[in-house]
């Protein structure tokens, strides 16, 4: 009996060091770059960049596969941010890839929706509910406003609802300074 | 010499691990949709099964008779395997991230794979020596690649193939695994192994 013990003891030591010591010794470290550019990100998962996800975009700008300014969730804002993470010039956003909306969460309208899971399927955040044959209904704290779920609705019952600002949602805006010509305020 | 390629051949094709002794059917079914995944999956148990035997052989003839405590057989070999599995992934991934990227979620899904388990159990009961349990793994390792990748194959036809409503899906395969099991059958004529 204890030479049971001692034999499972002793080769769970060994095992846990041997496993222990490997890890720190065949540590892998994480490109920290592709996860400072996913910070900026939007997470919106929407795809409009080309990528399937904000991560895989992250890492193809690290990678220089992509350039910065080919996310419409994240706007002007967003490419101003990674512009000065990696030191490059500001572009405007590529209007191939879409123009930069408000916030808007998707809405579904319940008297239409058959049920039929389809926008279940295309969430890529999993921020709807619902099975097949019931009523669905966004989870709106959850939906990222990326419009995925609204292409594959066969009875077109989607729609994206701009996020009314409230005491809650309310954020402290940058600063602006208007430009204007020097020959408009001369005039006026 | 001659003992040792029956043993392989036995291993392979007359004692196919999925087909004869119906062990790692989990996988088998799991991972078999596609020639690729199978493919990585196939290697990557080949890699660890040779390795599991060998090391169940040293932790058998070196910890378990010295001690006198066969009875811990099943517990410890799961926690070696367990280990080895680990381990193994640790260095996949320091030393060759394409490999690791192929062989992906494959890797950890090992540690579950009643075959890795019931090989080496397998090979303390024949009383194989060290050579001969490492044969003895890899064939069977290979056996189960090969029986992986046929099916994968077969079910990549499949999903073309115009099947009956109430078969479709995984009814289909289990229907296709019976077939193949009963093809592998034909192997037991070769009773010299």
């Amino acid at each position: 009996m204890l030479s049971a013990l001692l034999v499972m003891a002793g080769l769970a030591i060994v095992i846990g060091a041997a496993l222990g010591f490997a890890s720190l010794k065949f540590k892998v470290e994480g490109d920290p770059l592709v996860d400072k550019i996913d910070a900026i990100l939007p997470q919106t998962q929407c795809g409009q960049c080309g990528f399937p996800g904000c991560k895989p975009y992250a890492t193809a700008i690290a990678n220089g596969e992509a350039d910065i300014n080919c996310c419409p969730p994240g706007g002007d804002d967003g490419i101003h941010k990674l512009a000065d993470l990696l030191g490059r010039d500001y572009k405007p956003l590529n209007a191939e890839n879409g123009v930069e909306k408000p916030k808007a969460v998707a809405f579904i309208d319940e008297q239409t929706c058959i049920g039929c899971t389809l926008c279940l399927q295309a969430c890529p955040v999993d921020a709807i509910s619902g099975a097949a044959k019931q009523m669905h209904t966004i989870i709106a704290p959850l939906c990222t406003g990326c419009e995925l779920c609204i292409a594959p609705c066969p009875v077109d019952c989607i729609t994206m609802q701009v996020v009314e600002e409230t005491v809650d949602t309310w954020k402290w805006r940058y600063p602006t300074f208007l430009l204007k010509p020097v020959a408009e305020r001369a005039s006026a | 010499m001659a003992h040792y390629i029956f043993l392989i051949i036995g291993a392979v094709l007359v004692n196919n691990v999925v087909f004869v002794r119906i062990l790692g059917l989990c996988p088998f079914l799991g991972v078999s949709k596609k020639l690729e995944t199978a493919i990585g999956m196939g290697a990557a148990t080949t890699f660890v099964l040779t390795l599991a035997c060998g090391s169940s052989y040293l932790i058998e003839h070196w910890l378990l008779i010295p001690f006198d405590v066969a009875y811990l057989r099943t517990l410890s070999f799961i926690v070696v395997i367990a280990a080895i599995v680990q381990l193994t992934e640790l260095v996949i991934q320091k030393t060759s991230p394409v490999l690791h990227q192929v062989l992906g979620i494959y890797l950890p899904l090992i540690t579950t794979n009643c075959a890795v388990l019931g090989i080496p159990l397998l090979s303390v009961n024949y009383q194989h020596n060290f050579m001969e349990a490492l044969l003895f793994g890899a064939g069977s390792a290979t056996g189960f690649s090969l029986a992986l990748v046929l099916f994968a194959g077969i079910r990549e036809r499949l999903e073309g193939a115009e099947v009956p409503a109430p078969f479709k899906g995984t009814a289909i395969a289990l229907v296709t695994a019976g077939l193949m099991s009963l093809a592998f059958m034909g192997f037991a004529g070769l009773d010299k192994f």
